[in-house]
C-alpha cells in the first residue's frame, strides 16, 4: 500500500514538474492521435453525411460494413497493419513499420468507422427533420449538404471527439505496429504498459494521470458541446 | 402582375403501396383569397396540400401551374403542421429562404428583422428557434413562408395546437397576406377559423372532394350527409 502511495506522489510530482520524459511521451501521443483524428475525420465525417443523405444501391451494405468495422478488436487491426507493413508485406518497401506513421495508420483504421457512424446517425436525424422544409424551399443538393453539415456541426464535433477519446487510450494496435521504441514510438499507453511491467510505478502513474486528464477533458468537451445544443444557447 | 396561378389539378390520384390515399381529384385554385380544406382525420387534407406543392408525386393525373416548372418552385411556400425549425437563431431561420435564393447577406438579414417585427418576434431575433414556444414557432414558420413574397402559401393546420390568442395573431398575419394578394390554401379543423378566413371551402372525405363551394352555402346548407355530419361534430365514416 505504501509503495502505491509513494508511486502516486512521485507520479504527481513528475506531472507538476513537467518531467522531460513524461512531456516527451505526452506530446508524441498527442501528435499521433491528433493526426489520426484529423485524417479519420476528413474521411469519416463526409462519408457519414453522404450515407445519411444519398440513396444508392449498396448503402445498407456500406452501413453494415461500417458497423462491423467498428467492432474490430484493435489488436487485430494492429496485426493486419503489421503484416501489410512488414518487410515481406505489400507495403514493406515503404519502411513504415515501427514509425509513428504506422501508428497513425492503425488508429485511422480503428476510429474512422466510429466517426463515420456517429456522423451518419446525427446527420440522418437532422435530415429527417429538415427534409420537407429543404425540399419545399427548392434548395440545391449542394445547399442541402451545406445546411446539414453547418447545422449538425456540434454533432460532427462530438464524433471527432469520440474518435480522439478512443484513439488516445488505445494500446494493443499501436504497441504492435509502433514497437514501443524509446524516443521514437513510445506513447502514453504503451509507456504505461512497459513501466508497469518494470515495476516503475511513479512514471506509470504519472503518465496515467495525464491520460485520465485527457480522457476527462474530451468527455467534458463532448458534454458541453451537446449541452449548448439542447439548451439552445450558442 | 405575373403569377404562377392558376393552379389546376386534373384527375390527380395519389397511391402508396397499392392503396389510394387521394383522388381522383379535379380542382382549380385561382384569383385571390383563401381556400379552406376541411375533412375528417385521414381524409387526405395533408396529402392534397403536399401534392399541390409538389412534395408528393401523383400516381396519375397532372398538377399544373400557369408558368413552367423552375419558376413555380420559388414562388410557393408551405407551412407544416408541426413547424420545422432550423437549428439556428430566429433571424437566421427567416433569412434562410432568401439566402438560398442568392440574396446578399446584409439585405437578407434586414428583411428578416423586418419580418420578425411584423409577426411580433423582434425581441427573440437572436434566440435559438428551437427554444421558442409552439405559437412563436408557428409564427416564425409563417413569416419564413411569406418572406419571399410568394404567389401562394399552403398551410397544414397551422393553429392545431395553439390557443385562442396565438390563433388570432396567425389569422391577422394571414389576413394581411391575403389583402396583399397572396393566395392562401389552408387545411383546418377549426370551423370558426374556416368561417373567418374562407373565400371558398373544399370538403374532403376518404380522399375525394365531396363538396367545393363558397363558405356561406357550405356552412348554412351543406349538400352531403358527410359534410352535415362533420359540421354537427358527428363522426363521419
Ligand atoms: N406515406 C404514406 N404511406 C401510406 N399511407 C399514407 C402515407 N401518408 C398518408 N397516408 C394515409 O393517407 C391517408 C390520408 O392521410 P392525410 O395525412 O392526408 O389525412 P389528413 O386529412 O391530413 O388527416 P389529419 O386530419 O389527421 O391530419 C391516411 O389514411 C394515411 O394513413
Ligand atoms: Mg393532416
Amino acid at each position: 500500500m505504501d509503495e502505491i502511495w509513494a508511486g502516486a506522489l512521485a507520479g504527481l510530482r513528475l506531472v507538476v514538474t513537467l518531467d522531460p520524459a513524461l512531456v516527451d511521451i505526452t506530446l508524441r501521443s498527442l501528435q499521433v492521435t491528433l493526426t489520426a483524428v484529423v485524417i479519420a475525420s476528413a474521411i469519416g465525417l463526409p462519408l457519414g453525411a453522404w450515407l445519411a443523405i444519398r440513396r444508392f444501391r449498396y448503402r445498407r451494405l456500406v452501413i453494415a460494413t461500417l458497423n462491423a468495422l467498428m467492432g474490430l478488436p484493435p489488436v487485430v487491426v494492429g496485426l493486419v497493419v503489421y503484416l501489410l507493413l512488414s518487410r515481406a508485406g505489400p507495403f514493406g518497401v515503404l519502411g513504415l513499420l515501427f514509425t509513428p506513421t504506422a501508428m497513425i495508420i492503425a488508429q485511422v483504421i480503428i476510429i474512422t468507422p466510429l466517426i463515420a457512424s456517429i456522423a451518419h446517425q446525427a446527420i440522418r436525424e437532422l435530415w429527417a427533420d429538415y427534409h420537407d422544409l429543404l425540399i419545399s424551399l427548392s434548395t440545391s443538393r449542394r445547399q442541402r449538404i451545406a445546411t446539414l453539415i453547418w447545422d449538425g456541426r456540434r454533432a460532427l464535433l462530438t464524433a471527432s471527439l469520440a474518435g480522439f477519446g478512443r484513439a488516445i487510450g488505445e494500446v494493443g494496435a499501436i504497441m504492435i505496429v509502433g514497437g514501443n521504441i524509446d524516443n521514437a514510438t513510445r506513447v502514453l499507453t504503451t509507456a504505461i504498459a512497459l513501466e508497469t511491467g518494470k515495476g516503475d510505478f511513479a512514471l506509470a502513474l504519472g503518465l496515467g494521470f495525464v491520460l485520465i486528464g485527457l480522457a476527462l477533458a474530451v468527455n467534458i468537451a463532448i458534454h458541453m458541446v451537446s449541452r449548448t445544443e439542447s439548451d439552445g444557447r450558442w | 402582375m405575373v403569377t404562377i396561378l392558376p393552379l389546376e389539378l386534373n384527375g390527380v390520384r395519389v397511391a402508396r403501396r397499392g392503396k389510394t390515399l387521394l383522388g381522383p381529384v379535379d380542382l382549380a385554385i385561382a384569383g385571390r383569397g383563401c381556400t379552406i380544406i376541411m375533412g375528417p382525420n385521414g381524409s387526405g387534407k395533408t396529402t392534397l396540400l403536399r401534392t399541390m406543392h409538389g412534395l408528393e408525386r401523383p400516381s396519375a393525373g397532372q398538377v399544373g401551374w400557369a408558368l413552367p416548372e423552375p419558376a413555380t418552385r420559388a414562388r410557393q411556400a408551405f407551412v407544416f403542421q408541426s413547424p420545422v425549425m432550423l437549428r439556428r437563431t430566429v433571424r437566421d431561420n427567416l433569412a434562410y429562404p432568401l439566402l438560398v435564393q442568392g440574396m446578399a447577406k446584409g439585405r437578407a438579414r434586414d428583411l428578416a428583422s423586418q419580418w420578425a417585427e411584423k409577426v411580433g418576434l423582434q425581441d427573440l431575433c437572436d434566440q435559438n428557434a428551437l427554444s421558442l414556444s409552439g405559437g412563436e414557432k408557428q409564427k416564425l414558420a409563417l413569416a419564413r413562408a411569406l418572406i419571399r413574397n410568394p404567389d401562394i402559401v399552403f398551410l397544414d393546420e397551422p393553429c392545431a395546437s395553439l390557443d385562442g390568442t396565438a390563433t388570432r395573431e396567425i389569422e391577422a398575419i394571414l389576413q394581411a397576406a391575403i389583402a396583399g394578394g397572396t393566395r392562401i390554401v389552408m387545411a383546418t379543423h377549426q370551423i370558426g377559423q374556416a368561417r373567418r378566413l374562407a373565400s371558398d371551402v373544399v370538403f374532403l372525405a376518404r380522399g375525394r372532394i365531396v363538396e367545393a363551394t363558397d363558405p356561406h352555402s357550405f356552412f348554412t346548407d351543406p349538400q352531403t350527409a358527410q359534410a352535415r355530419a362533420f359540421l354537427n361534430g358527428d363522426i363521419v365514416e
